[in-house]
């Protein structure tokens, strides 16, 4: 039951990101290997946006897979649903992660358009701005 | 393999693959915090652990700034951690190991209450919330516990975590080292169930050992398996009972290179 503290993370950086927008969708890239369960992290995400700002937004999971590549005969390897990382030529466990273990958010959409990004800077008083980085805690 | 989503009535589905991946953009996790604007939409691209890796980036730093050791100690639950805490601050004690504990519970403190009087400094984190309680501790959580230990007056530090195979292995608490307490009656077959734990740790303490005779467990086939998701891991084979098996994993737990 991690996702539902996954959610709430995810839930974080959205808000930081959408400043006053209405999301309507959040895009996430989430890897085999951090054994979230699609499912449940759907219905947390629904339980920790109640009665929030980003209540309704959907979230799309999108997975990836594990592709290793082996350290002992260079090959790479696709793992569609295991999550034993072994070289599928020389058997080998001595493998590298490529890709699968990420847990990202990509994209967050609005529901309405936003303000054209050419607006000049200094109209912008710089603590409303949206659009700049996170910043460091 | 593919899209997960949720309609409005409930239903929840999942889409052939759209796209092929950018390697380049999931392989390199750097900075980026910074945004791509677009008409509705951001580009965000930020790590959901980048949070729990910062604080325990700075717990680690804390650690090494006093120089204590710290091993985070996971398991299914009744695996045996707490017994294995119980048989070891005594002894820890009588090496001059000064010792803490941090016990991660859901609600109770009846771990934290078996571990008092034995000479170690104990911050009990209990993780209830209000859902529940969580299934693992992550960084802030110890950097809160920390708060209840004179770090100055340690040399280690035993995180015990919440009893879990799966959830305890994604948080990096700042833990120099990793071990997992196994036990015998849990048979050969978990690490292939449960391989992304047993990858990340450094030894695995196969516990209630003084069990063997009774249950038809394949100690060598258990350790086959592990082999296959963890060529590196150390195993010492012990019982918290009988006390067998204890002095191997004290010198483990206590060898400069834990750090």
């Amino acid at each position: 039951m991690h996702e539902l503290s996954l959610c709430h993370a995810v839930m974080g950086v959205v808000d930081r990101a959408r400043g006053d927008r209405t999301v309507s969708r959040v895009q996430l890239r989430v890897g085999q290997l951090r054994q979230v369960v699609p499912e449940t992290l759907l219905y947390c995400w629904d339980l920790v946006t109640e009665n929030t700002p980003m209540a309704g937004a959907v979230l799309d999971i999108d997975h990836v897979r594990v592709r290793l590549h082996c350290t002992d005969c260079g090959a790479d390897t696709v793992i569609e649903k295991s999550l034993i990382l072994l070289c599928d030529s020389c058997r080998s466990p001595t493998v590298q992660v490529r890709e699968g273990e990420e847990f990202l958010v990509t994209t967050v959409h609005f529901a309405t358009p936003t303000a054209p990004l050419s607006a000049p800077a200094e109209e912008n008083d710089p603590e409303e701005n949206s659009y700049g980085p996170i910043p460091s805690t | 393999m593919g899209r997960f989503h949720r309609h409005d009535d409930g239903t929840v589905h999942q889409h052939e693959h759209e796209h092929e991946h950018d390697s380049a953009v999931a392989t390199d996790l750097g900075d980026h915090t910074g945004y791509e604007t677009g008409a509705d939409r951001i580009d965000v691209l930020e790590r959901i652990f980048d949070e729990n890796d910062r604080a325990a980036a700075a717990n680690r730093a804390a650690f090494d700034a006093q120089n204590v050791t710290c091993v985070n100690l996971m398991s299914a639950p009744g695996a045996g951690k707490t017994a294995l805490l119980q048989r070891s601050l005594g002894e820890l004690r009588d090496r001059g190991v000064r010792t803490g504990v941090i016990e991660g519970d859901i609600e109770t403190s009846i771990d934290a209450d078996r571990l008092a009087g034995l000479g170690a400094q104990i911050s009990l984190l209990n993780t209830g919330n209000g859902f529940g309680g969580e299934c693992h501790l992550d960084a802030p959580m110890v950097a809160r516990a920390l708060t209840g230990l004179r770090l100055a007056d340690l040399d280690l530090l035993l995180v015990e975590n919440v009893g879990n195979l799966v959830c305890p292995a994604e948080f990096d608490v700042g833990a120099h080292s990793s071990a997992m307490v196994y036990a015998v009656t849990e048979g050969e077959e978990k690490p292939l169930k449960y391989p992304v734990m047993f990858r990340a740790v450094d030894l695995v303490v196969v516990n209630k050992i003084d069990l063997l005779p009774y249950l038809d467990f394949d100690i060598d086939l258990f350790e086959a398996n592990l082999d296959t998701v963890n060529p590196t891991a150390r195993t010492i084979r012990v019982s918290t009972k009988t006390g067998v098996g204890l002095p191997d994993w004290l010198d483990w737990v206590t060898a400069p290179e834990r750090r």
